[in-house]
């Protein structure tokens, strides 16, 4: 079984269309969509009307830091998120605002745990950006395979039957084997906000069958997201940042 | 699980055990097609491959297994069902967590550990060898693997001919996870061959395996192992400091040029050694064109001031792991075969590929250059007097090439001249190309002409069937 995995697509309605395009070419058999639909971009109706479309259809979405924030609910956040919040929230009907308000903080299936932060502690909205992060996530879940994003960076944590516990940089289009001898903490890369030096796309494909794991990065039209942010009288750095990438 | 022949594992029928590896059984096995009850659950759809005799690696299970041999067969289960080519075993199926085994290729020809018996080998013997590992460890480097655990039993010699690498327990995939390198603190290897650097746990560097095959064109020409058999880790670590008694000292028939190559592999500092594979091979199987240092004349180790003084350096910071990729490392070091044309008249051509030639070099001071021009066979024939003075031809060739790459910014051990008899000129240059792993053609296109179309043009053939990138070199008119 193939599932499509895409998290923090942020409002960045170009970067989505981009990963979902690519995506099409693809037996798809399960799209899951980890959190963060809005926040940062210009478009966050359009990414939760079609999240809420392959929800409909038996997507898996669960919900994101900035999604619970834009339901009101109290998250910490710098200034320019915050204030991207606040615009956000007034842009949702009531109909998209009550979608979000009812994803659910993980779901798991068939041994893989899809959780939007850290299976530790969920709500709390934990970073995956080293070995002791990751290190908790692991013990608050027996699931072999935890999917999750957040932190805007692709990482792949793993862990051994000896307990020896490490971090690697995922290569971008090398189907990468999770085996069975040992489980997995995939952090996804950001789809709308890359993070990492790199400013293209990123969401990642896994297949049952073979379990291998395949991050993709795909370059979109960064300057049409860009100006609709500076347009929407958004702060500047949302809109410079997505060609830096950081 | 008590393994017994004609016992049935998701559709391979065990046929019969072969010698144990050093982490799993091996069995010969066959691909059962015709047995309804046994649906194959997890093999493939049976293929033409399966005509060729498999070998099923099953973990051993007793308990008290070491971390490596565990660690070693997840990875080997990582990696070979990624690699592929001639240098390589087939990959064909894998079990799962609860069966596993991985099915390949069994290899049909002689593992090299039956050679070691019949050491020392002559010169041409050990380089024909050294240069067919050399070629596979080019192909493995190529496809982002290091092996990091190259010795005679982990090659087989193919009866078409190759050598084959096997076992990739503790190799190292670059754009994979490195979970050997994170289950085990401290080196890991083999105590004749493995490299200083891996001593350290650097575990990216493909010149490691250059450097074990160093200890193996040691042993093939001498009989014995430059380190000897060592088991403690002091005595591994002896290599950093100490360096091997030179071969010829064991074996005066070691040939100077064998002794340079086989000194280099060996050097300490990976930088000092070939810096690839395809390298390696080309010195192999140019003898002639290896320019000779004090290493080929050696004939004692060192003096007690220098070993102290690398004893003293022996640290870690000895070696900072390459920051590059495989590839990038690769690249940095490509072969480089020009193609010049001599004859009288195209003069300014060959000056156009010349200083072609000079620009690429600018921009990869590590590459290697081979110039080669190619000598009408046909034309000699038909005139008896030049016929007659073929030799001198050939060196008078040779001067003109020399002088042709005098501006070319190259040491002299990077750079090679051939001129090469032949009918066919650019068959010949795409076989020299093929046969030394080459990178890059640069060529002359002569001016077009209705004699040329008719005939065919030499540098057209050359962009059709050249194994690798080709720059075609015009003059300007």
């Amino acid at each position: 079984m193939l599932t499509a995995l895409f998290t923090d697509i942020h409002g960045n309605r170009e970067a989505f269309e981009a990963c979902l395009a690519h995506a099409s070419r693809y037996p798809i058999d399960r799209y899951v969509f980890l959190g963060d639909y809005v926040g940062y971009g210009a478009d966050p109706g359009f990414v939760v009307d079609t999240v809420r479309d392959f929800a409909a259809r038996g997507a898996i979405a669960l919900i994101g830091n900035h999604d619970s924030a834009a339901i009101g609910a109290r998250e910490r956040m710098n200034e320019e998120a915050a204030l991207a919040i606040d615009w956000t929230r007034a842009q949702l009907d009531p109909a998209q605002l009550a979608f979000l308000k009812n994803r659910p903080f993980t779901a798991e299936h068939n041994g893989t745990l899809y959780v939007h932060a850290s299976a530790a502690e969920p709500e709390h909205w934990d970073y995956l950006l080293d070995t002791s992060a990751a290190a908790r996530c692991f013990l608050a879940t027996a699931a072999e395979r935890i999917f999750c994003g957040h932190t805007h960076a692709p990482a792949l944590f793993h862990r051994s039957l000896t307990g020896k516990l490490a971090g690697f940089e995922p290569v971008a289009g090398v189907a990468t084997p999770l085996t069975a001898q040992r489980r997995w903490v995939a952090v996804i890369g950001s789809v709308g906000q890359p993070r990492d030096r790199n400013p293209a796309a990123c969401y990642a494909l896994y297949d049952d069958a073979t379990r291998e794991l395949t991050y993709l990065r795909l370059p979109y039209d960064i300057e049409s997201a860009q100006r609709k942010i500076r347009d929407a009288g958004l702060p500047l750095f949302l809109s410079a940042r997505l060609a830096w990438g950081r | 699980m008590e393994l017994a022949p004609g016992q049935i594992i998701d559709g391979f029928r065990l046929e019969a055990p072969l010698n144990p590896g050093g982490m799993a059984n091996l069995w010969r096995v066959t691909r059962q097609t015709a047995n309804p009850v046994d649906p194959m659950p997890k093999a493939e759809a049976p293929s033409p491959a399966d005509a060729m005799p498999l070998l099923m690696k099953i973990p051993f299970t007793r308990g008290g297994e070491s971390p490596v041999n565990i660690v070693g067969f997840e990875v080997e289960g990582m990696i070979l069902p990624r690699l592929s080519g001639a240098h390589v075993p087939r990959f064909v199926a894998a079990g799962d967590f609860s069966s596993p085994y991985i099915v390949m290729e069994l290899i049909a020809g002689e593992s090299l550990k039956a050679r070691l018996d019949a050491t020392p080998l002559s010169a041409d013997e050990t380089a024909a060898i050294g240069a067919k590992i050399a070629v596979a460890l080019h192909d493995l480097h190529r496809q982002h693997v290091i092996h990091l655990d190259l010795k005679p039993s982990n090659v087989i010699i193919r009866e078409s001919g190759e050598a084959a690498l096997i076992d990739f327990g503790l190799s190292r995939h670059e754009q994979l996870p490195d979970l050997v390198g994170e289950e085990i603190d401290g080196p890991v290897g083999t105590g004749p061959y493995i490299a200083p650097e891996q001593l350290v746990g650097v575990r990216s560097d493909p010149r490691s395996d250059l450097f074990a095959l160093g200890v193996i064109l040691y042993f093939l020409a001498t009989g014995e192992r430059p380190f000897g058999d060592p088991h403690t880790m002091i005595e591994w670590r002896r290599r950093l400091w100490r360096d091997p008694v030179p071969p010829r000292a064991r074996n005066k028939h070691v040939p100077p040029y064998l002794q340079e190559i086989i000194l280099r592999c060996l050097e300490v500092d990976p930088a000092a050694r070939p810096q690839t594979a395809a390298d390696l091979a080309f010195a192999l199987r140019n003898p002639e064109c290896v320019i000779l240092t004090a290493r080929a004349e050696r004939m004692q180790r060192d003096g007690i001031a220098q070993v102290f003084t690398r004893w003293l350096r022996s640290g870690q910071s000895a070696f900072p792991p390459p920051q590059r990729s495989v590839a990038t490392q690769l690249a940095r070091a490509p072969i480089i075969l020009a193609a010049v044309d001599l004859a009288p008249g195209h003069e300014a051509l060959s000056e156009a590929v010349a200083s072609a030639v000079a620009r690429l070099i600018a921009t990869e001071p590590g590459a290697r250059l081979a110039c080669i021009n190619v000598l009408k066979g046909s034309l000699l024939a038909i005139d008896p007097t030049e016929d007659a003075q073929g030799r001198s031809v050939q060196l008078q060739r040779l001067i003109e090439l020399k002088h042709w790459a005098r501006n070319v910014a190259l040491p002299a051990e990077r750079i090679t001249f051939h001129a090469i008899e032949a009918m066919d000129a650019a068959a010949t240059i795409i076989d020299f190309a093929r046969h030394n792993r080459a990178d890059h053609i640069v060529i002359g296109a002569r001016a077009s002409s209705a004699l040329r179309r008719y005939l065919g043009s030499v540098s057209s053939q050359v962009v059709a069937e050249a194994p690798c990138t080709v720059t075609v070199v015009r003059v300007a008119r």
